[in-house]
């Protein structure tokens, strides 16, 4: 079969030694910042970036994929162990992973974590192998109009799908769009925004703005308020779940495996809406819904499925056809486009062991998570009580190295405060940064493709409503809005 | 309420600003025509759609008044910031260690309590430990402490 003798390349390729170092290196990096309290797999993929500029891409991939599952799950033992989740995905997993601690079933809950999260990692593994070729020759068939209105309609629905105001999303997306446009114009050489700073030429990097707007935003929003934080590190003892908890995590594990795996795909959601979906199911179809927020293993089990199945489907996408449907895809973009790889349908065609490789190593670093994080667990307790004074000025000291390394160049880590204060002004009135994000990485290119597409039909925009793959996602473009603006305005206009 | 604490106003006010700024900006860029797009194009496009969603935000928060929540934290924003311009000023000039050291010192004093002694070590330990990972491990081409100006 195709997918078998794909697949057995992809594991050829990831089992080489050093890939399979870094994929280890990936995965143990991760969960070491993932765990920190705040610092979520965004920020971990961010100050960890510039370590993999010297790496062939391939490794470099490898590894950036193993610090986003290996964060995701460091974010969820934080969760369980002290009620404070260091990403949006894992905030669910709070409710009943605490509580579960508190009663002294840490151990279980972190085990059964692990495992719901490894299954589901299988299956997201498995469907990135099974969908992602068709995706890719579907995607083949895309013109430059094509792409013009998928990254419209990506952008629109990661604006509206966002936790948060769907107009001022859509501002961040815009003011990403343009922070990405910053630099030197591909076309025609103009030096776009750049005040005459000769170091902007190439653009604003990609660290300088993740640091800047999670990294440094999360810490001041840290140190505006108390510090109230409770550790449960008695009772860690017995990891192994009881026979029961494994029957009763075990259908939550595949029903947040199939809606993750599905909300992985969409745009915009990615695993922190996936999460809460899962658990609101889990609670409804429950027989006894009080039980949850009071300790169930269900909450925990599907939860984690259910994120980790969507980290794994969002790869699909990105691989596939070239959009990101998160603010971290977007980064995985970056990263490619960092490497000289364009990410789209030529990917599996052209660099066939980046692909196949990349989706290998996923399952092994999920397997790595798993014989790994649970005997290391002592070790990630004993960060957990490292007091917060200490942690964040050796973050923010990270951050300026990280962001200096880049192009051995000052003007980098200026730039970085820079967009780190306006990215708390903003985090502060309430504006979402992870859209900024996906239209940071998209600006250049929904700029090139506009132009193509208005080149090839001489000037007529009716082109991206003639051709039908363009107008069907011109018309998902609208229909998102419809229905998200819609309700609002009537709510608040009084327009019956 | 005054307009400072009125949360969608105020971000609304933001991004008319940078709408506008982008606008201004994009004067100077040839513009070109639809069918061959200059590079003043696609940003000037940009920049009055975010004038227009951002007047809205504005209009909006005019009518809401939200406030913003709890309080602003300037000051550890202000160190944060400044542990950055440290550091990228010591960095060329004195080199990994200092810069590095700087950067823990400046932040830390924008925590909730600034204790000298541990400051003092937790400057010491990482610079020591990431200068260590860098140049050893990672064989980054930096020198730890410069030779002072005058002499290189």
């Amino acid at each position: 079969m195709d997918i078998l003798s794909n697949l057995a390349f992809g594991f050829g390729v990831a089992f080489s030694l050093q890939n399979l170092a870094y994929c280890f290196a990936g995965v143990l990096l991760g969960t070491l910042i993932g765990v920190l309290p705040g610092v979520g797999p965004l920020v971990a993929i961010g100050m960890l970036f510039p370590l993999t500029f010297t790496l062939p891409p391939v490794a470099a991939l490898i590894m950036l994929a193993g610090i986003y599952y290996g964060a995701q799950y460091g974010g969820s033992t934080t969760s369980i162990l002290v009620n404070l989740p260091g990403e949006t995905a894992s905030a669910v997993t709070c409710l009943d992973g605490y509580q579960m601690a508190r009663q002294g079933r840490a151990g279980p809950a972190l085990a059964v974590a692990a495992i719901a999260s490894f299954f589901a990692g299988c299956v997201g593994t498995l469907l990135i192998a099974l969908a992602g070729p068709p995706l890719a020759e579907w995607a083949l068939l895309f013109g430059a109009a094509e792409y013009f209105s998928l990254m419209l309609m990506a952008l629109v629905a990661s604006a509206v799908l966002a936790s948060g105001d769907i107009v001022k999303c859509l501002c961040m997306v815009v003011v990403g769009l343009l922070l990405g446009l910053v630099g030197a114009d591909v076309n025609s050489g103009t030096a776009r925004y750049t005040f005459g700073v000769l170091e902007l030429f190439d653009g604003i990097g990609f660290t300088v703005i993740v640091v800047g707007l999670f990294a440094v935003t999360e810490v001041v929003s840290n140190l505006e308020s108390k510090e109230i934080r409770e550790v449960f590190t008695r009772g860690i003892s017995g990891l192994m779940p009881t026979k029961k908890d494994i029957k009763d995590s075990s259908w939550a594990t595949v029903r947040g495996t199939a809606i993750g795996s599905l909300f992985g795909v969409l745009p915009g959601t990615g695993p922190a809406l996936s999460s809460f979906v899962t658990y609101m199911v889990e609670k409804k179809i429950a027989k006894d819904p009080s039980r949850f927020g009071k300790g169930a293993i269900e909450g925990v089990a599907a939860p984690e499925a259910a994120n980790n199945a969507a980290a794994q489907t969002n790869f699909i996408p990105m691989l596939t056809l070239g959009i990101p449907s998160s603010a971290i895809m977007a980064l995985m973009m970056g990263a490619m486009i960092v490497q000289g790889i364009t990410p789209g349908p030529q990917v599996m065609t052209q660099n066939p062991d980046l692909f196949w490789g990349l989706i290998a190593s996923m399952w092994i670093g999920n397997l790595l998570l798993v014989v790994l994080n649970l005997p290391l667990v002592g070790i990630w307790v004993s960060l957990l009580r490292v007091p917060y004074r200490w942690l964040f000025p050796s973050i923010i000291m990270f951050c300026c190295i990280g962001n200096y390394s880049i192009n051995s160049s000052p003007v980098d880590v200026y730039l970085c405060a820079l967009v780190g204060v306006l990215g708390y002004v903003l985090v502060k009135l309430e504006c979402e940064p992870a859209p900024l994000i996906l239209g940071y990485v998209l600006g250049p290119l929904m700029e090139e493709y506009l132009r193509r597409a208005m080149l090839l039909s001489r000037g007529d925009a009716s082109v991206f409503f003639t051709r039908p793959l363009s107008l069907a996602f011109v018309v998902g473009t609208v229909l998102i809005l419809a229905v998200m603006i819609a309700p609002a305005v009537r709510k608040k206009g009084g327009v019956p | 309420m005054g307009l400072l604490a009125n949360r969608d106003f105020l971000a609304g006010l933001v991004f008319v600003l940078i709408g506008v700024l982008a606008v201004a900006v994009a004067r100077d860029y040839p513009m070109g025509t639809a069918m061959r797009m200059g590079s003043g194009y696609f940003p000037t496009v940009l920049g009055g759609i975010l004038v227009l969603l951002g007047a809205w935000v504005m209009a909006r928060g005019l009518r809401s008044r939200e406030p913003v929540k709890g309080e602003w934290g300037w000051k550890p924003l202000a160190f944060i910031a400044l542990a950055f311009v440290l550091f990228g000023l010591l960095m060329p000039r004195l080199g990994l260690v200092p810069a590095l050291a700087a950067a823990i010192l400046a932040s830390a004093l924008g925590g909730r309590e600034f204790r000298t002694k541990e400051a003092l070590v937790l400057a010491a330990v990482m610079s020591a430990f990431t200068a260590v990972v860098l140049l050893v491990v990672l064989k980054m081409p930096y020198p730890l402490v410069a030779r002072v100006l005058w002499i290189s």
